[in-house]
């Protein structure tokens, strides 16, 4: 793997991506601002300068509370959401600049695994035509061959293909997201976005389909953006881990050097509070208060008020990733 | 905070006086008759709690564990009902008990926490107004008394400036803070009881472990008894002092949390401990259980998980019965990993 990413530049790369989300005001705001009143658009931070590359074949975890921005990061890696400022660049062509065969080459490769089964696939239309209708539109395969392809699909992920023409609501949790998975891999992607993919399901079921992903990896060389709240199954899963929180990156690192020790106050909080099977009759110490409103985050570092470390500059100047060890880089300023 | 810790403290140790168990439920079945035939969402369920004392249900989603929590409530609606079985809270039989004794009960001596915080809360009322009254439906308390009871609840969980959250509606609240409210009300009348459907769910792990560790702490100082229905093993591994696994209406192994966590005896709970991903070496593929969850509509006769049980046989299709494999350690299982396997 890692004599292929010598070769040439990475498979996705993202550079200081940030996508806002403003929040207009309707009529009688403007007419309120028009009238005096101090009414201000507000603007929520999804994601703020993130930088991130991915190597073919690597697996990487994007951990994070819910309101990290973690989902919004992996909807702009996958192309469902263009980035407001920053670009996504698929094998080092940014993705907004390409057009024709390359543009859908770069779509192709980059799919997306939704977390809810229920929602994410269309209840009106049968498995088969959820799994071929995409490699058919786009001329993949004939539309004569789309029954064998689908059949093909389906065994991999491991559903009967003589249940294809059942509607999704006649499956399960877990074979629904068997189902999300083959319509993803009919198109032969070669990156995966994984938001959640497993959230929703029971632990036994999890424990199925985080093993199709490691096999589908294997069998068709996949790379992954594994997006998780789950510590467990990202450090299970992971080469390579990035811990955000509130729209910035804040520690990125090998898993086993980062699950070994956390150099982020915000990393070490949240990695000492996943409960483990081999911690019994602990007492939670947990970090205090809450991740903050995106609308308006602290100034300088965004886990200040939370951080049992912060000190001087904490509330004043942003921290910088900077490199603290091989292929590790953490933004702390207690790394200064 | 010292009027409601002095009652909180002195009741706790009354209850330790006693050895009767705060909660006894013998057999219990719960059946739903739906047109499509009878569910046995519970079926011959035996358990206990003692005060004081955090019991872990475990099991995945249709296992019975929160119908099993409504049943010991009295909230289980037609077409479901509780078909056989006890269940005897500090003595009392609930099962028999009047509509207006368990009414009585219920968010009195035994309360419930429930996953969703939004649904629990009346999104109309503001917080004191709901705690107020979740008091004075049980006692005779003034106004002002009971407003400066709900206030010391809201700070024994831990929320910052209580006197702003009892003047704000639910919806102000992020939802660790509600989960703290809907816990603050349980606790509220110092209960015996409080049954925990899956409170931190829906919660971020670091807002997870701040509610687990206020719930452990107060069971402690309070004495009261929990049980902390999940399906997150690794959470009533931290947290539980006995665990009960539950597979298709049915508890297949019971036992003190480090016995069952460490030498599980019933594969089902082998197999739901082996497919943790913390329990296997990284990247490594998981150990997953064949199959999934049966249908409780016309569950074959026998153990409900000979279909995706390795050690399956003939003997299987008869329903195990529960065997004593030492004191407090049981299990529903024709072929227990006993100690020849190394446990």
């Amino acid at each position: 793997m890692s004599e292929l990413v010598s070769a040439g530049p990475p498979l996705i790369e993202i550079q200081g991506v940030s996508k806002r989300f403003v929040k207009r005001l309707d009529i009688a705001g403007k007419i309120a601002r028009r009238l005096g009143a101090g009414l201000e658009e507000e603007t929520v931070h999804a994601v703020d300068g993130v930088d991130l590359s991915i190597d073919e074949g690597d697996v990487v975890g994007l951990v994070g509370e819910s309101g990290c921005g973690k989902s919004t990061l992996g909807r702009m890696v996958a192309g469902i959401m263009p980035p407001s400022d920053g670009a996504v660049l698929y094998k080092g062509r940014d993705i907004a600049s390409l057009s024709g065969d390359d543009k859908l080459e770069a779509t192709f490769a980059v799919q997306m695994i939704f977390q809810d089964p229920f929602s994410s696939l269309n209840p009106r239309m049968r498995v088969e035509d959820i799994v071929g209708e995409a490699p058919v539109v786009h001329g993949l395969v004939p539309r004569k061959g789309m029954s064998d392809y689908v059949d093909e699909i389906l065994t991999k992920v491991g559903l009967d293909p003589a249940l294809k023409r059942r509607y999704p609501h006649q499956f399960s949790g877990g074979q629904r997201q068997r189902i999300g998975i083959a319509r993803a891999l009919a198109v032969k992607p070669k990156f995966l976005v994984c938001d959640e993919a497993i959230a929703a399901l029971d632990v036994s079921i999890q424990a199925q389909i985080i093993n199709l992903f490691m096999d589908l990896r294997e069998e068709f060389d996949l790379t992954y953006l594994f997006i998780s709240h789950d510590l467990s199954v990202v450090e299970h899963i992971s080469e390579r881990v990035v811990i955000m929180y509130l729209g910035r990156v804040v520690e990125t690192a090998q898993a086993e050097a980062l699950f070994a020790a956390p150099n982020h106050p915000y990393a070490q909080a949240l990695l000492s509070e996943v409960p483990r099977l081999d911690q019994r009759k602990r007492d939670f110490q947990p970090i205090k208060g809450e991740i903050p409103s995106p609308l308006d985050p602290p100034p300088g570092c965004h886990f200040h008020p939370r951080c049992p470390q912060s000190f001087g500059p904490c509330s004043s100047a942003r921290p910088v990733l900077k490199s603290i060890g091989p292929d590790r880089i953490s933004a702390c300023h207690l790394n200064d | 905070m010292s009027v409601a810790e002095d009652t909180l403290e002195k009741t706790s140790s009354q209850r330790d006086g006693s050895a009767v168990p705060t909660l006894v439920v013998e057999n219990l079945k719960t059946h739903f008759f739906t047109r499509a035939g009878a569910v046995k969402a519970v079926d011959d369920v035996s358990f206990s709690v003692k005060a004081g004392e955090i019991l872990g249900l475990a099991g995945e989603s249709g296992s019975g564990k929160s119908i099993t929590g409504f049943s010991v409530l009295g909230l289980i609606d037609p077409p479901g009902r509780i078909v056989s079985g006890a269940i005897r809270f500090n003595g009392e039989d609930l099962v028999t008990a009047s509509p207006e004794r368990l009414q009585d009960l219920r968010g009195n001596r035994i309360a419930m926490i429930f996953q969703d915080p939004m649904m629990t809360l009346n999104p109309v009322l503001r917080v004191d107004t709901q705690m107020i009254e979740a008091i004075q439906a049980h006692r005779k308390m003034d106004r002002k008394a009971a407003r400066q009871r709900a206030y010391d609840a809201l700070e024994m969980v831990g929320i910052p400036s209580p006197g702003e959250r009892l003047n704000a509606y639910p919806h102000q609240l992020s939802g660790g803070m509600r989960q703290r409210v809907a816990i603050a009300i349980a606790f509220l009348n110092e209960p015996d009881l409080i049954i925990a459907d899956e409170p931190t769910t829906a919660l971020d792990v670091t807002i997870q472990a701040q509610i687990l560790h206020e719930a452990q702490a107060l069971c402690r100082r309070t004495g009261t008894a929990m049980i902390w229905i999940t399906h997150d093993l690794a959470v009533v591994a931290g947290l539980a002092d006995r665990i009960a696994v539950m597979y298709a209406g049915r508890i297949v192994e019971t036992g003190q949390t480090d016995e069952v966590i460490d030498h599980p005896l019933h594969p089902y709970s082998v197999g739901l401990l082996g497919s943790v991903p913390s329990a296997n070496k990284r990247g490594d593929r998981l150990n997953q259980i064949p199959g999934m969850t049966p249908s409780l509509i016309g569950l074959p006769s026998g153990c409900a998980f000979k279909a995706r049980c390795p050690r399956a046989d003939d003997h299987c299709d008869a329903t195990p019965e529960v065997i004593e494999e030492m004191p407090g350690r049981e299990i529903r299982c024709h072929h227990p990993h006993r100690q020849e396997a190394g446990a």
